[in-house]
């Protein structure tokens, strides 16, 4: 396979938690601890888990919007951990971000031909006319009307508004977007349809996705690969097929089979095999020792609070995408 | 049906805005039996949340009005009652959990002094420490006791869910009304959640109105489902016939949108084309036939919620054609 258009090593994020007067550090959130994955060009990488896995977090860090505690990143083969300045800068135009709100990103108080114009103008591309003209070609291209451009965000629904957040996204072609809970605030039949503008773009364009989501039917969907994270480490890796159909890590497993799917008679079938997790996900400021899931794991034996389990590559077994596994026990299960 | 717990008939709710007064709830019926869960399902702004607050009395006042309709809770119509009454029948006979726990919790006040005011509020007899304590371990709370002393924001999401749901339960009401219960949690907690209320249904035999946008939960929870579009239900009916053979374009457009493991993975999916009219534009007529392929000059009339089959209702001027 080609080299990757992204690659992460190790990457870690420690969030510092600050109490009392002083404001002293008291303790360590660990978000995201030794995280590795690629991403190729026209890829999708799906990156599930649920909230404060740290699968946001991971995208901020990659995309440099966060600065990283440890570990590297590599953009078409070169390492951006550290890029500041005008190298940076110019990173900016290859990586891009649409999130869950686009509202929130959007600055109110500016009509949406200023918002999309501005990516142009920081990089200072083109004239006025023609970022005019780019402006109404992205507004054709997203699905609305010319004259949204004079209007402004709160005057869009929330399908809409994710139309303008793809559209300022794409605006100076990137290579790379990371999509963080993109389509997660919208309604089925809305859902729907910018899933099917991102899969579009991203053929148009052969663009690479970083796509987080909670919503595990979606991600399936639209992902080449898939990474299950919990407590701040990937678990699993593998083909988004692989991953659905042989799900080999415990979290993996207890995860997929508490989707509740859209079909009584199957629901009632599966609900005799679901495996629901007791209690809640442990403090990431003081995640369990050892593997970070035996706390809830139906299946920890006593070496698992005791051993890290790292990402190993599934081997043994017919696997058609280089799927790897966090797990002692996996085989045995 | 016998034992109907609650029945809503001809329920309309009017919002009173700036640009005017708009039908957020236009003609609702539905009947909910003991021991059942009627899930209603639908898309921001159908009107299903107005529905429950409308049954519960709990409208923001004075923007939002019910115009028509009963609410009958065995004899009672909840909609005649003086407020006096009403509120003493609230929490006792008909209770209501919301999506977000923590704005129905009160911040500042422990979770025992919370739970022990529902019980007093009732004039539940006995020791309403005690109860605090039975409460919030029939809905698995580890270390019920010293929790009591806990504030919200000391429980994590799903925690909170539990501690509503037990001061829901307080006075063994006929009928609980769950608004988006499980919307806020991960799919781990939710599936926690759903066995719980399942569980406590099933001892008890209340009758559950759960209100969703997810239709899997639907398919999970419900044994009847209501399917609402911009204020009125145009599809009701049992949970496996309405599933098997959705007769409304709209449900049949709603269930053809999910991404399904059949599909091959990356393919368009089906798209419901437009979106929900805003409540003071709406077409006249069927609701949906401007997002609708096969509306014709007819469906700018009413139409009618009819039986299609036993227990199968539709309002469509031609499910017959459609439905295959």
């Amino acid at each position: 396979m080609s080299a990757p258009l992204l690659e992460i090593k190790d990457l870690t994020k420690h969030f510092p938690v600050r109490t009392g007067i002083f404001l002293r550090a008291t303790g360590t959130v660990h978000a995201v601890d030794g995280v590795s994955f690629r991403v190729h060009q026209g890829e999708t990488l799906g990156l599930v888990g649920e909230s404060g896995c740290g699968k946001s977090t991971v995208g901020k860090t990659l995309l440099r919007l966060l600065p990283a505690t440890a570990g590297s990143i590599f953009f078409e083969g070169n390492d951006i951990t550290h890029l500041h300045g005008a190298a940076l800068r110019r990173l900016r135009r290859d990586m891009q971000i649409i999130c869950q709100d686009p509202f929130e990103s959007l600055n109110a108080r500016h009509n949406v031909g200023r918002i999309l114009e501005e990516p142009f103008v920081i990089h200072g591309l083109g004239s006025a006319a023609e970022r005019r003209r780019w402006v109404a070609e992205l507004l054709d291209r997203v699905g609305l009307r010319s004259d949204a451009a004079q209007r402004y965000p709160h005057e869009f629904s929330g399908g809409q508004r994710q139309r303008i957040g793809i559209a300022r996204a794409i605006a100076l072609r990137p290579k790379l977007i990371v999509c963080d809970e993109a389509v997660s605030a919208l309604d089925v039949s809305i859902q729907s349809q910018i899933v099917n503008l991102l899969l579009e773009l991203q053929r148009e364009m052969s663009l690479a996705l970083l796509f987080i989501a909670h919503d595990l039917a979606v991600v399936r969907h639209v992902s080449d690969r898939v990474a299950v994270m919990y407590l701040g480490q990937i678990v699993e890796e593998a083909s988004a097929q692989e991953i659905y159909s042989q799900p080999r890590h415990p979290y993996t497993r207890s995860l997929l089979s508490a989707i509740p799917l859209p079909d009584p008679i199957e629901a009632t079938a599966r609900r005799a095999q679901r495996i629901v997790l007791q209690g809640d996900v442990p403090s990431p400021i003081e995640p369990p020792s050892g593997c970070r899931f035996h706390t809830r794991c139906p299946h920890a034996r006593t070496d698992c609070s005791v051993r890290v389990p790292t990402l190993q590559p599934v081997s043994g077994v017919a696997t058609t995408s280089g799927a790897s596994v966090a797990c002692h026990h996996w085989q045995s299960l | 049906m016998n034992d109907a717990a609650l029945r809503v008939e001809g329920l309309a709710t009017d919002f009173i805005t700036e640009s005017g007064r708009v039908r957020v709830v236009d003609g609702v019926s539905f009947v909910v039996a003991a021991g059942t869960t009627l899930g209603i399902v639908g898309e921001s702004g159908c009107g299903k949340s107005v529905t429950a607050l409308s049954i519960m009395g709990l409208l923001p006042k004075p923007a939002g009005v019910v115009v028509a309709g009963r609410v009958l809770l065995g004899k009672d119509d909840l909609l005649a009652l003086p407020a006096a009454s009403l509120r003493a029948i609230r929490g006792r006979r008909i209770a209501m959990i919301f999506q977000e726990p923590m704005t129905a919790l009160n911040p500042v006040q422990r979770i025992g002094k919370q739970l022990i005011e529902v019980l007093q509020i009732h004039g539940e007899p006995g020791n309403h420490v005690a109860r605090a304590v039975e409460l919030l371990t029939e809905v698995g709370i580890p270390a019920p006791r010293s929790r009591l002393d806990d504030y919200p924001h000391q429980l994590s999401g799903g925690m909170r869910q539990r501690v509503l749901i037990a001061i829901a339960l307080a006075c063994r009401p006929d009928v609980l009304i769950a608004d988006e219960p499980t919307t806020a949690l991960d799919v781990t907690i939710q599936a926690q959640i759903l066995e719980l209320i399942e569980a406590l249904q099933r001892q008890r035999g209340m009758a559950v109105i759960f209100i969703t946008h997810d239709l899997g939960v639907i398919a999970e929870i419900a044994d009847n489902v209501v399917v609402m579009y911009a204020g009125r239900v145009v599809e009701q009916g049992r949970v496996d016939a309405l599933f098997a053979r959705p007769l409304h374009p709209y449900t049949r457009g709603l269930l053809a949108s999910i991404p399904r493991p059949e599909l091959v993975p990356k393919s368009p999916l089906a798209t419901i084309g437009g979106m929900v009219p805003a409540l003071d534009e709406l077409p006249r007529g069927c609701r949906f036939r401007n997002r609708c392929g096969a509306a014709t000059s007819q469906c700018e009339a009413d139409p009618l919620l009819a039986d299609a089959q036993t227990d199968h209702r539709v309002a469509c001027w031609h499910w017959r054609t459609l439905a295959p």
